[in-house]
């Protein structure tokens, strides 16, 4: 979609009649998310019901990566605030989530009897090696933004590798590697900034 | 872990609500970077479950459609049962949840303040080093069993160059990874 279309939809932009549409929207981009909702989000809200435009789509999300907490589940509670107050907010959130926790808990239990099944555990054997592959292929993406990073390139990754190492070898406590690395770092950044 | 019965007494599940209610605040760049302090947590002090568990409930929660934050659900579960799962997740979503809609109604417009920027800038490379660590985590329990080592690496180095060289769903390779372990050749 062109610029020029994202201009047209803002003139006449749609937006949900109700809470209940809302609450039906999200659930049916959660549906369809199999491993990661975000981009069913893009297609559905600003490309197929036109709630949002493309830009604002942007703004939200970043927004909502900044904040803690799921960044999808973020999405919804923001846009969901936005056409309906906060209940809109719990419809958003509970369209994401409801029937999704519903299938993967029951999915949850089920495997309890199903891995006595070799099959049923080697399939989730391998899943579980796939998972950990596109956790690291989206670590991988995002090392391009330190090139970028107002700390510079090499700080920015020695900070990324004291992270990796203090969490994931040494297991320290991720609250003390928040507050030590992320506060030195946010303050060099601070003073960067100026 | 058993459906029907509850491992853990009353002052641990309030410990595992509490903890993951701490998590919920540190989780800059979404709920899976705190996966390795919630691995740390669950697995290597407590013991409640084991680390191919660990890895499993992730898997699962990756594999069933929906946002990824609902593996947390899944590891609560897996630890105490549906009362685990109720801990885990309203632990992660309260602070968050309520932290977003304060933001987000104070105002957008301060997205370009210095405050906010040294914020973001000072968080990316951390958000970055714990992804690298969860796939680290995720991946530990395969290298150290002999049996699934090479299957799983050659599978993981699959995911990871396919993620980054074609446009295709991570779905195909969830799925791929199912095939390649339902036929039992990792």
């Amino acid at each position: 979609m062109s610029a020029v279309a994202d201009e047209v939809v803002e003139e006449a932009r749609p937006r949900p009649a109700s809470v209940a549409e809302l609450f039906f929207a999200f659930n049916r981009l959660a549906l369809q998310g199999f491993g990661g909702v975000l981009p069913v989000a893009q297609r559905e809200l600003v490309e197929r019901r036109r709630w949002i435009t493309r830009a604002e789509f942007v703004e939200v999300l970043s927004l909502g990566q900044v904040l803690p907490g799921p960044n999808v589940v973020n999405l919804a509670l923001m846009l969901g605030d936005r056409f309906f107050g906060f209940r809109g907010a719990m419809a958003a959130l509970a369209g994401m989530l409801a029937a999704p926790l519903v299938i993967v808990l029951a999915l949850t239990a089920a495997y309890t009897e199903l891995a006595r099944v070799a099959a049923v555990a080697g399939a989730l054997r391998g899943m579980g090696a796939v998972a950990a592959g596109l956790i690291l292929a989206t670590a991988i993406k995002l090392m391009s933004t330190l090139r970028g990073s107002l700390l510079g390139p090499w700080l920015a990754a020695a900070f990324a590798a004291a992270t990796f190492v203090t969490v994931a070898l040494l297991r320290w406590p991720l609250i003390w590697v928040v507050i030590g690395l992320g506060g030195l770092a946010i303050a060099i950044a601070w003073r960067r900034l100026r | 872990m058993s459906v029907f019965h509850s491992a853990l007494s009353s002052a641990d599940l309030l410990g595992l609500f509490g903890h993951f209610l701490t998590l919920s605040l540190l989780a800059v760049g979404g709920a899976i970077t705190t996966a390795p302090d919630m691995h740390r947590y669950v697995v290597t002090e407590h013991g409640w479950i084991t680390g191919a568990q660990f890895t499993s409930s992730i898997a699962l929660a990756q594999a069933a459609p929906g946002p990824n934050v609902l593996f947390v659900a899944v590891i609560g579960w897996n630890v105490a049962g549906p009362i685990g799962a109720l801990a885990t997740m309203t632990g992660t979503l309260l602070p968050s949840t309520a932290l977003t809609l304060f933001v987000s109604r104070w105002g957008a417009r301060r997205r370009e303040t210095r405050g906010v920027r040294a914020f973001t800038t000072g968080l990316t490379p951390l958000t970055i080093g714990l992804l690298v660590a969860t796939g680290w985590l995720l991946l530990r329990p395969y290298v150290r069993d002999e049996r699934h080592a090479v299957g799983a690496i050659v599978l993981v180095g699959v995911a990871v160059v396919g993620m980054l060289r074609t446009k295709l769903s991570p779905m195909w390779f969830v799925a791929l990874g199912a095939v390649v372990g339902g036929l039992g050749w990792i």
